[in-house]
């Protein structure tokens, strides 16, 4: 059954941008600012695997790329960001820009320009109701879920999630009850760096090749994703990944159209906004006059 | 020598070339309810935004409960012991009522837990989470809030958003709670419930309270001592009925 399994893989895959595209929305959300280097710690995250799998270590492999996309997220915040903080958006979009190439040329500067294979993380297949469901997808997809209910959980039933909450509502406020801000902003680039490792995992189940512009291409992509769904929103994320998902793979399986894929997603984000500039699930703002 | 809760010494901030305020000298002493009032552009808000550091004073400097707290940030000041109300009410509108004071006790040392603990959901955190819930729980029902406790702050009734904003301030545990305005837009029977609020946050909770307020009925029913100002300085201090009546005073109010 070829539905089944076009929806599976268009839910793994928008279970892959949901979680790139829940980095960019929560930073949007507490720190106001288009963190366009996001995509890029899929990309370190992907190299840090490279490396353990290099030395047969598939699941320190996963934990270090984790460690190591929390501690580039941090880093990243402290040197480029925060310096920043209260300066014109635009001084903080195009520092994250050069930020974005900064780690791309790193990258290639350490690991050269030639895609790298990571090997090792082959599950094969199952026959499921008929159809031919690659194992990776499943993985993926339920892995997925399961970080979007922990993230989800986490926000709305504990101390320092309601602290995230206060600081994207009202920042000043939420300081004068006592809230670090820098702080908060600090715990919502880790998570949202641990989730782009977790990403640049499930890339690599699907694709098991790594180079420097690895993370570009999905980091635009959720980058759609989180605007479809609403910028700020939590479930906006989650929900605009799943449809970009979704798109994406159908739109895969129907031979005239399938060159166009990018150029459909793509012209859907532009309806999206015509309709509703403020994407699915996201509040709109009133101006205080 | 007298000790004071808050004492601010010859505190100003200047904005360019503009003397927003200057040469404040507020003496307040514990469980006084003092009052700040002046014309339109007096500075009042500014003074709030000086003692919560919003603003860092260019000149002098403030103490409270004889701590110098100049230059510290806003959540530092917070956490030393002053918090406050917004005249434009600023709560968090898309959370519960509940919630904005499990906010607002987020630095409570008797609710600490870790990122960790939270993340991992170990069994500190809902320690931790139940014992917020029944404090915050506790404080709206002082303010009669208890019923409303799963409703979006955005949906509470304006004199209620009010309240909130108060329980919120005070789950933070300040000394001094500072109170911007908090009759404004209220009806003659709402001003009254807030002056019986006002008194018993006093009463029950200790509390010192410093606040803000144009309506003279309010001011001269609530508070015991205030101090005047016009143009960002100070026209006049002293008991309640005395600056109230000062020629001063009356001539900044109402020209002449």
């Amino acid at each position: 059954m070829d539905f089944l399994s076009t929806l599976i893989n268009g839910l793994s895959l928008g279970g892959r941008y949901a979680m790139i595209a829940l980095g960019y929305t929560m930073v949007y959300g507490i720190a106001k600012m288009l963190n366009f280097a996001h995509g890029d710690i899929i990309m370190v995250g992907a190299y840090t695997i490279y490396i353990f799998m290099a030395m047969n270590q598939p699941v320190i492999a996963i934990v270090a790329a984790v460690l190591v996309c929390v501690l580039f997220g941090v880093l990243i915040e402290k040197i480029a960001y925060k310096p920043l903080r209260g300066a014109s958006p635009l001084a903080v979009l195009i520092t994250a820009i050069g930020v974005s190439y900064l780690l791309q040329s790193l990258a290639q500067i350490i690991f050269g320009s030639a895609n790298k294979m990571v090997n090792g993380y082959e599950f094969g297949m199952v026959k499921l109701l008929g159809a031919d469901i690659q194992v990776s997808e499943l993985i993926t997809l339920g892995a997925a879920t399961a970080v979007m209910i922990a993230l989800t959980l986490f926000v709305k039933y504990t101390r320092t999630g309601r602290a995230m909450i206060a600081v994207s509502e009202d920042k000043g406020a939420a300081q004068l009850m006592g809230i670090n801000v820098n702080r908060i902003i600090m715990i919502t680039f880790a998570i949202g760096s641990a989730l782009a490792a977790l990403a640049g995992l499930f890339y690599l189940f699907k694709s098991p090749s790594v180079s420097n512009n690895l993370g570009a291409m999905p980091g635009i992509k959720a980058f759609t994703a989180a605007v479809i769904g609403g910028i700020g929103s939590i479930p906006g994320a989650m929900l605009g990944g799943l449809l970009l998902g979704i798109i994406e793979s159908v739109s895969y399986k129907i031979t005239v159209i399938a060159p166009y894929t990018d150029a459909i997603e793509f012209s859907i984000l532009i309806i999206i906004l015509l309709i509703r500039p403020t994407g699915f699930l996201g509040k709109k703002r009133r101006e205080k006059v | 020598m007298e000790k004071y809760i808050l004492e601010t010494k010859d505190m100003g901030i200047s904005f360019g070339g503009l003397k927003a305020a200057q040469n404040v000298n507020l003496r307040i002493k514990k469980n006084q309810i003092y009052g700040l009032i002046g014309p339109n552009g007096a500075g009042k808000t500014t003074v709030f935004n000086l003692l919560t550091g919003v603003y860092k004073p260019t000149t002098g400097t403030f103490y409270l409960d004889g701590e110098e707290l100049k230059g510290l940030s806003q959540e530092k000041i917070n956490q030393k012991g002053i918090a406050r109300t917004f005249q434009n009410i600023r709560l968090f509108n898309n959370m519960t009522v509940v919630r904005n004071v499990m906010v607002g006790l987020h630095n409570n040392p008797k609710f600490k837990c870790t990122v960790l603990e939270s993340f991992f959901r170990l069994p500190g955190h809902f320690r931790c989470e139940k014992e917020m819930r029944a404090k915050a729980k506790e404080l709206l029902r002082i303010f009669g809030l208890e019923d409303e406790r799963n409703n979006l702050a955005c949906n509470l009734p304006y004199g209620k958003q009010r309240k909130l904003e108060i329980a919120r301030a005070l789950a933070t545990e300040p000394k001094l709670l500072l109170l911007d305005e908090p009759a404004a837009g209220m009806n003659p029977h709402e001003t009254e419930d807030l002056i019986q609020t006002i008194k018993l946050i006093r009463d029950r909770f200790d509390m010192t309270i410093l606040l803000i307020e144009h309506d003279m009925k309010f001011v001269s029913g609530l508070c015991d001592e205030i101090t005047v100002l016009n143009f960002g300085t100070v026209l006049t201090e002293g008991k309640t009925k005395d600056a109230l009546s000062n020629r001063e005073v009356i001539r900044a109010y109402i020209g002449g």
